[in-house]
């Protein structure tokens, strides 16, 4: 059966069997919660509490301070230790709110109750979704009130729920498939409600079948929506790639999926979606794979955002060996880290801790123009002549064989047979004309 | 602080197939058209086979270690120009002939240009070339099968063939001279020509097995025989006639060309157009040295002048980035 696609990417080992059996458990913080101000793209929130401060589970403790920006909602009860500067996965710091947990949970007026969505207007919703601080919870951290405010409602055509999970070793997105599908069916069915114009198309990799048959028989008599299967690869997940896979349409860099009449939304984001309108339930909670060959017992979480990432691992069994690189994020596109008393943000899919580090044990040679990263490049670029332009600091050749529409996704860097580090090549050369550009 | 985390930038994983794996299988994939090569014209083949491989590899050890230039597996690359540049000569070469064509294919070809990916031509074929011109005597005599030993075997394989002795000229030559040769002889094998040329259908395996492993792509030695065929027909003087055509496809160097050689990651385009390009360039280049040009073959000059092209082909085949000309409007 022929499958939808897209050109390029790769099927690499994928490592999904370690998680995809095991339910998701609820891992409730032990010690000191860390909320950071930005935990998304745009202008970084606004602490709305001061040091000392009581504070319940579901209330703002940071604004949005721009249109592009999110609010940041306190996870647990207690009180506010700090307002500090912290270390995030990023390696830089940042403005964090840190809140000392009683361990009671006291919430917020109303929360948890059960809303009728149906007499909900398109304002009310998307003020709904913009009090609860979501964000693209695939990785990139989007506003989700913006995605869902485009300029005209009518020219959307598509929502897309982004069900790929393309990322190796991932299963989070798939537990949630499995275990509460009726929350994505109802977190569309709410965004759907928005655009009037629009079908919804849930989008899921072949290998995850069991998960198709769930939410194909979920949605068998809704008309508006339908469950799509794609042809496992890598970086189907990313937006400009299934946009392509679910509409055959194309957007570049410069635009936005509103511009090919999609809107876009991974799993996770739609469930939190569903939970902030109809129960009442801001952006509080992820679901993070804790996985990796050095980890005990791999398995999923449900944990509150600001936990720090200790706890997941030591809640996973700990480490069975010394690991050689711990990652938080998929091995394709995650940030290694160097130390566990980091903050679980909204956008932290995973956490992997590999025995051996591959990226260390293979050493760069020299290109042998094989053309495995043309084949492989999602975008359809030339990795190996932009490489030639990286190596010599050449940001014109680069912009001029549209080195600015990578993503960044690393699937040359991994094909690539002579270890050529490729992506890290392009990662910098794009920062580099960015600050120029951004100088001008 | 013995147990600090790596940290290096994403991707964190790699794919198992490096520079090594691919070359090896290249040899793998050459090897049973070597081997055949040596069954049909006996040890001093396999000596020959074996001089041209260590005269490469040699050569790439001493001179990377001469110029304290460091560099792991560049041998196995080393090794597979050796095999090729070995299967590219006759088994009647003086035994200095493959010795000197490894260094000159190692040293002037590859190393003087900056050594591994930065040859601008095939070495092995670079290094047949020169040899051609430069030593024409000893090159031009061509092995011929040994018929008694292979008889059984080739009974086997070819079926119920006809058993001819095969005369010193190659089949292609036999063709261009108005004589005929045998088709069926032709694919398995039993022919004159150089030691890895000879049968085409073991070439075929080969190259199929590369295929596989998706070592090469099909557009180059798709977008080769299709276009060598096509302009067979138009002005081969045989027509569109399928046994003349699978002749000339067997016959010669053109299948070890097509997808060993043609192939080479560093001497063809790395676009997927621009293989489409240069398979139909080597084509046509091909077809006018055997029917306008003074020899009988064209495989190694055609591939080698279209190295050259190689960088304007690229430049001229960008592929078009995804979705470009796609504009913001909403």
């Amino acid at each position: 059966m022929w499958k939808a696609t897209f050109g390029g990417g790769v099927h690499m080992y994928d490592g999904k069997e370690l998680t995809k059996d095991k339910p998701t458990t609820v891992l409730l913080p032990k010690g000191e919660l860390v909320f950071p101000m930005q935990q998304h793209i745009g202008a970084p929130a606004r602490p709305v509490v001061a040091v000392g401060d009581q504070v319940l589970v579901g209330q703002k403790i940071g604004e949005a301070s721009a249109f592009v920006s999110a609010n940041v909602i306190c996870s647990v009860s207690g009180t506010v230790k700090a307002i500090e500067k912290r270390l995030t996965v990023t390696g830089a710091t940042c403005d964090s709110i840190v809140v000392e947990n009683d361990g009671e949970y006291k919430s917020v007026e109303g929360f948890g109750e059960k809303r009728d969505v149906t007499g909900l207007s398109k304002q009310e919703i998307r003020q709904l979704v913009k009090e609860a601080g979501i964000v693209g919870m695939g990785g990139a951290g989007f506003p989700t009130h913006v995605k869902l405010t485009p300029k005209r409602d009518d020219a959307i055509d598509f929502v897309i729920v982004n069900g790929a999970e393309c990322e190796p070793y991932l299963t989070s997105d798939y537990r949630m498939m499995l275990e509460q599908p009726e929350k994505i069916v109802g977190g569309l069915k709410i965004i759907l409600s928005l655009f009037e114009k629009a079908k919804g198309i849930i989008l899921i990799e072949d290998n995850k079948p069991e998960a198709i048959a769930k939410l194909s028989e979920l949605v068998k008599d809704e008309t508006r929506i339908t469950v799509k299967t794609a042809k496992t690869k890598y970086p189907q997940g990313a937006e400009r790639q299934i946009i392509n896979v679910a509409t055959g349409r194309k957007i570049n860099s410069a635009m936005l999926p509103a511009d090919a009449g999609c809107v876009v939304n991974n799993i996770d984001t739609v469930i939190s979606v569903y939970m902030a309108v109809a129960e009442s339930t801001p952006l509080i909670r992820r679901i993070v794979t804790v996985t990796g060959d050095a980890i005990a017992e791999p398995r999923n979480f449900s944990v509150r955002t600001g936990t720090q990432y200790s706890e997941l691992v030591e809640a996973a069994g700990g480490f069975k060996v010394t690991p050689q690189k711990v990652i938080s994020g998929g091995p394709m596109m995650g940030l290694a880290l160097f130390d566990l008393n980091l903050p679980i943000t909204k956008t932290s899919s995973a956490l992997l801790a590999f025995a051996k580090d591959d990226a260390a044990a293979m050493p760069t040679s020299a290109c042998i123009r094989c053309g495995r990263c043309v084949a492989a490049c999602p975008s359809r670029l030339v990795p190996q002549k932009m490489m030639e332009y990286a190596e010599n600091f050449e940001n014109e050749g680069f912009i001029g064989i549209d080195g600015m529409e990578c993503y960044e996704c690393g699937t040359c860097t991994y094909v690539c047979p002579a270890g050529r580090r490729l992506t890290q090549a392009f990662k910098q050369t794009r920062r580099s004309i960015l600050d120029e550009r951004r100088k001008k | 602080m013995k147990n600090l985390w790596n940290v290096s930038a994403s991707p964190h994983i790699r794919s198992k197939v490096t520079t090594a794996v691919i070359m090896w299988d290249v040899v793998i994939a050459l090897t049973p058209a070597a081997l055949f090569g040596v069954y049909q014209f006996g040890f001093r083949a396999l000596l020959i086979l074996i001089l041209s491989m260590t005269s490469c590899v040699l050569s790439e050890h001493c001179y990377r270690k001469w110029m304290k230039k460091p560099g792991d597996g560049y041998e196995c690359s080393a090794l597979v120009t050796g095999l090729l540049l070995g299967m590219n000569l006759s088994v009647n070469v003086p035994y200095w002939i493959p010795v000197l064509g490894g260094v000159f294919a190692i040293i002037v070809v590859k190393q003087l240009f900056g050594g591994l990916g930065q040859n601008f031509m095939n070495p092995a074929l670079a290094a047949r070339c020169f040899l051609l011109i430069s030593c024409a005597k000893p090159m031009a005599s061509f092995g011929v099968e040994k018929a008694a030993s292979g008889d059984t075997a080739r009974l086997l394989m070819a079926g119920a063939a006809a058993v001819d002795g095969v005369s010193a000229a190659t089949p292609l030559a036999a063709i261009k001279a108005g004589e005929t040769a045998s088709l069926s002889d032709m694919f398995f094998g039993f022919t004159g020509g150089t030691i890895g040329e000879t049968s085409a259908v073991l070439l075929l395996a080969g190259g199929i097995y590369l295929l596989v492993k998706k070592v090469i792509s099909i557009r180059i030695p798709a977008a080769y025989l299709l276009t060598f065929a096509l302009f067979m027909g138009l002005f081969g003087g045989h027509g569109f006639d399928p046994g003349y055509l699978a002749m000339q496809l067997c016959g010669g160097g053109l299948m070890l060309g097509a997808f060993f050689m043609a192939t080479d990651y560093v001497t063809s385009p790395i676009t997927p157009m621009g293989r489409i390009v240069f398979g139909v360039f080597l084509g046509i280049l091909t077809g006018v040295f055997r029917v306008f040009g003074g020899s009988a073959e064209g495989v190694s000059y055609a591939i080698i002048t279209g190295n050259l092209l190689v960088p304007l082909i690229e430049k001229l085949t960008m592929p078009r980035s995804f979705g470009k000309g796609g504009k913001a409007n909403v």
